[in-house]
């Protein structure tokens, strides 16, 4: 079911992203000039945006095994992450630099928290 | 109680029909429980290993944005635009393996580095080279870490799911088939033994309709040989009469004969 994707995608800041790609996990398709990484620019970059890459990794594209998205990313489009179920690809909030992380916002933790009853 | 049991016609062989099917029932439960529990012993592992996953990927990150910013330090510019531009094919690639638990099948990611490819020979060539290097290997580490991590998350949602269709099914045979199985036993058990009890009145009906009978025809038996009897006897009367008479005409015959005779030998002197 899984055979295919192979990838590792990332939304995130320009910090996060150059790292993310500086470790070798981007890739550009030649033909169609599609990428796997999205940056996230300050004031620059819309909600609407957001939810489109969103969505384009997370459902469009069949080869994303992993969408690393930085937290305070995930944040603005909370309700369309966190209303996200499916087991492929695995979303994965990750911290930034100007971000700490908070494992309160976590979809994952929180369901997490949820089950066992905090 | 008649709301909670199936619609059957209560026979004996429906009852040996439900009594599998309530057997059945009880394994089918038994063993599902023990999967449930299975996976949720996994599933509690798994949390906990998210957990602290999740702190050990925050010191990661930290470290990591830490040498980017060496790396902006030593370049002197910002390297971000050169370093999007030069991507061409992905280094870092992920495999799924997966696992098997109590018949739950888990994708485990694992992650491999293509040796051959490297996008940025020439990132850093002026300066910093070293700690772009170092960058590399940093980010490398901490996206090994993120896919550690996002494999257990995965096992982790997939797991859940299955724990709760697993528990939804120990919980439809526990509270709603066996006890209906059950119900529908006891209805089966109950009418059965109501038409016991109303063959067995029919039984002793019929006996004492028979009883009656035979008694009625007894008794007409007994009448109407006691009136033969009675018959007999008046019979036995009368031809003894007769008897009586005929022996007194046979004399009287034999007187007149005597007489006869008296009177021919009258006639031949």
């Amino acid at each position: 079911m899984s055979d295919k994707r192979t990838l590792i995608a990332v939304m995130g800041d320009e910090d996060t992203t150059t790292g993310l790609l500086l470790a070798g996990i981007g890739q550009i398709d030649p033909k169609t000039n599609d990428k796997n990484f999205f940056v996230y620019k300050e004031n620059k970059t819309t909600k609407e945006q957001l939810e489109m890459e969103f969505n384009q990794f997370t459902q469009e594209r069949k080869d994303v095994a992993i969408l690393l998205i930085n937290q305070f990313v995930a944040d603005m489009i909370r309700s369309t992450v966190d209303s996200y179920v499916e087991p492929f690809p695995a979303i994965l909030e990750i911290p930034s630099k100007d971000h700490p992380y908070d494992p309160e916002k976590d979809s994952v933790l929180k369901r997490v928290r949820k089950l066992f009853g905090e | 109680m008649s709301a909670t049991r199936e619609q059957v016609f209560p026979t004996r062989m429906t009852l040996g029909l439900m009594k599998t099917k309530l057997k059945g029932a009880e394994v089918g439960h038994t063993l599902l429980k023990r999967k449930s529990e299975a996976l949720t012993k996994r599933f509690r592992d798994i949390t906990k290993r998210i957990d602290d996953a999740k702190q050990k990927m925050g010191r990661v990150m930290q470290t990591a944005a830490f040498s980017l910013a060496e790396v902006t330090y030593a370049t002197g510019d910002n390297i971000s635009y050169q370093v999007q531009e030069s991507v061409s094919t992905a280094r870092f690639k992920i495999r799924a393996r997966q696992e098997n638990v109590s018949g739950v099948i888990l994708p485990q990611f694992e992650s491999y580095i293509d040796p051959e490819i490297n996008d940025f020979k020439l990132t850093g060539l002026g300066r910093g080279g070293q700690q772009v290097q170092r960058a590399k290997e940093i980010y490398s580490k901490a996206v090994e870490t993120l896919v550690e991590l996002a494999s257990l998350q995965t096992a982790f949602i997939i797991l859940d799911e299955v724990i709760k269709v697993t528990n939804r099914r120990v919980n439809a045979i526990e509270h709603v088939i066996i006890p209906r199985t059950k119900n529908t036993i006891a209805y089966i058990n109950s009418e059965l033994d109501e038409l016991d009890r109303e063959e067995f009145y029919r039984l002793k009906k019929v006996q004492e309709k028979k009883q009656l009978e035979v008694a009625r025809l007894d008794a007409e038996m007994d009448a109407a040989r006691k009136r033969e009897a009675e018959e007999k006897a008046k019979k036995g009367e009368e031809t003894s009469i007769e008897t009586q008479l005929e022996a007194t005409s046979l004399n009287d015959e034999k007187d007149s004969n005597n007489l006869v005779a008296e009177t021919e030998d009258d006639v031949i002197f």
